[in-house]
């Protein structure tokens, strides 16, 4: 249920982000949800990728740090407090969110959200148990449409 | 036979080549003191600016009554080199100088040092016995990665290593990927290289899959920078090697003045060749074993370029008592910073070397790391460049804050003063195949 996402470091420089985007795409790798988390002098930029393995080999051949994290994608109602709804799940469950970012796919009348966790395993259980949708690695085969 | 003949005879009554590392110190001393009288009348004879200098003191060779008169004849300094370039210290005529280097001369002209046969035979048996304490005997495979050329590191290195017995790579510095393809594929066993390259070396290895720790090679023999025991650590850690500091300079022999042996307590000095003395780097005093300051060398035998009194800028103290290795060479201190590396940033004296120190105590941190000092508005202001590494990287802004606090906090708990810390790429702070770039110093442009 869990998915692989990779994160690399990048100086807050012009052009930094562009040259391991380059370097997935000369090699076919699709980049399916990305975020870039930036301060003033640094960023990080995660992404969900189609292959995961061969991505981090080759960021890692080109002398990229790579960090592989744990995230869930979970399902949320496209409709007005459908995230809250989600949100509301994990209060008071003791599982902490450290960022979220948004999976660009809609599928039907949901929207697909990607979550770090603190405790991933724990947050898979939980969401289950509370009816929320978490998508295994399928949701990386969704082409847009 | 008058007392110099005598000893040399005794000494080479001994066998092994390392045999005069353990000369009872009565011999040695005598054997320095004769040495000296001949190097001190050789330099008066044969250099005028020597001469000069003895004469403005009103002393000549033969006031040398003992040892400890040496403190007061005058020092060598680097500028004296540079003042007489190119040949102006040569003790030999051309037809007998077999061998020229010259330094990298970062700041105008370089120095230019000379060679004899007999200097080379020598600087050849002080590396023989470098080696040899480094635990390296025939048979042993040496991947050269000093630069060979006008550096003396490659040659000095090399012949050492020949002239001990060992196979000998002579690969010279750079192209990475082949040193670790070679060092992998010929089975190499030692390598001698700058630590600061051996340790981008064993990074690229990891990179390309190969790791050190699981070849043949199990020593390193690193110099021509300056470098702190928790480097040591890291790249014996990385390598499974054991790292032998050797300390020289072109401008007594290069190469070779000093080594560690396996007890790693300081390096000690082939005295028999080089006269070691510790000053203090303001007023010259001579100062007694333990005490710190800069380094000063006499060369007892070099026919081409006699130093008397060289100021080596080199900071360190000699290490008092027997080491247990039984050699009765004294030792000095690790140099981990030169008189002339020192910055001083907003008045405060900053070493390069305690910056590698504070990035170690960190743990995952790697020692590449560049200094860039600017003015701004009048203030200095110093910025420590520290690359992300695997250990320290975090798909989380808080914990790449944090470390950025913990580097910034363990360089102010060293330096005593606050300092900007910038997290960089990895493998983006360029790699030296020499001596590394430390300090960038725009101070001067602003």
């Amino acid at each position: 249920m869990k998915l692989h996402q990779l994160s690399i470091f990048s100086e807050n420089k012009p052009g930094h982000v562009v040259e391991p985007c380059r370097l997935l795409a000369r090699e076919g790798i699709d980049i399916r949800a990305l975020s870039l988390a930036d301060t003033q002098r640094f960023g990080i930029l995660r992404m969900i990728v189609s292959d995961w393995q061969k991505a981090k080999a080759l960021l890692e051949t080109s002398g990229a740090v790579v960090k592989v994290t744990e995230v869930l994608a979970v399902e949320v109602p496209d409709r007005p407090g459908g995230l809250a709804d989600v949100l509301g799940v994990l209060e008071g469950s003791g599982i902490n969110i450290e960022y979220m970012y948004a999976f660009p796919f809609v599928r039907g009348e949901k929207a697909v959200l990607i979550f770090r966790f603190d405790k991933p395993d724990a947050a898979v259980t939980h969401l289950a148990q509370h009816g929320v949708n978490v998508l295994g690695e399928g949701i990386l085969d969704t082409v847009a449409g | 036979m008058n007392i110099a003949t005598l000893t040399e005879n005794r000494m080479a009554a001994f066998q092994p080549p390392s045999a005069p590392d353990y000369l009872p110190p009565a011999i040695l001393r005598e054997l320095q003191f004769s040495r000296l009288k001949a190097i001190l009348t050789r330099a008066w004879d044969c250099v005028p600016l020597f001469r000069a200098r003895l004469r403005e003191r009103n002393l000549a060779p033969s006031h040398l009554a003992s040892l400890e008169d040496i403190a007061e004849l005058p020092f060598t300094t680097k500028t004296d080199l540079r003042d007489t370039y190119p040949f102006g210290l040569f003790a030999s005529p051309m037809q007998d100088i077999v061998r020229l280097h010259a330094s990298s001369g970062t700041t105008g002209k370089p120095i230019v040092v000379a060679y004899t046969q007999r200097d080379v035979d020598v600087w050849t048996s002080v590396m023989v016995r470098c080696f040899s304490a480094c635990g390296l005997h025939q048979g042993d495979i040496v991947q050269n990665a000093y630069g060979y050329g006008l550096f003396t590191g490659g040659l000095g290195a090399h012949y050492g290593a020949e002239g001990l017995g060992a196979t000998v790579i002579p690969i010279s510095g750079g192209n990475t990927d082949r040193q670790i393809m070679i060092m992998k594929d010929f089975g190499v066993t030692a390598i001698c290289c700058t630590p600061s390259y051996f340790l981008h070396l064993a990074e690229r290895a990891l990179q390309l899959g190969v790791n050190l720790r699981d070849l043949p090679l199990r020593a390193g023999i690193f110099g021509a920078e300056p470098w702190t025991d928790s480097l040591r650590r890291r790249l014996e850690d990385l390598a499974g090697i054991q790292a032998f500091d050797i300390y020289g300079l072109s401008e007594v022999i290069g190469p070779g003045v000093a080594i560690e042996c396996p007890y790693h307590n300081g390096l000690h000095i082939f005295e028999d060749h080089f006269y070691p003395e510790v000053v203090d780097p303001e007023s010259g005093q001579s100062l007694p074993e333990g005490e710190e300051g800069e380094l000063v060398l006499t060369t007892l035998s070099k026919e081409a370029m006699p130093m008397i009194r060289y100021r080596t800028r080199d900071i360190t103290a000699l290490i008092p008592g027997p080491c247990p290795c039984g050699r009765s060479l004294r030792r000095m201190r690790r140099i981990a910073r030169r008189t002339d590396d020192m910055l001083i940033v907003r008045g405060v004296n900053i070493f390069p070397s305690q910056v590698e120190a504070a990035l170690l105590t960190i743990e995952g941190t790697m020692p590449h790391y560049q200094i860039l000092l600017t003015r701004q508005h009048g203030l200095d202001q110093m910025e420590v460049q520290v690359e992300v590494t695997a250990e320290t990287f975090s798909d989380r802004i808080g914990a790449m804050e944090e470390l950025n606090q913990k580097i910034a906090d363990a360089l102010e708990h060293v330096l005593g003063i606050r300092v900007e810390v910038l997290l960089v790429e990895p493998h983006t702070i360029q790699r030296s195949e020499g001596k590394a770039r430390r300090v960038i110093d725009r101070r001067s442009e602003s």
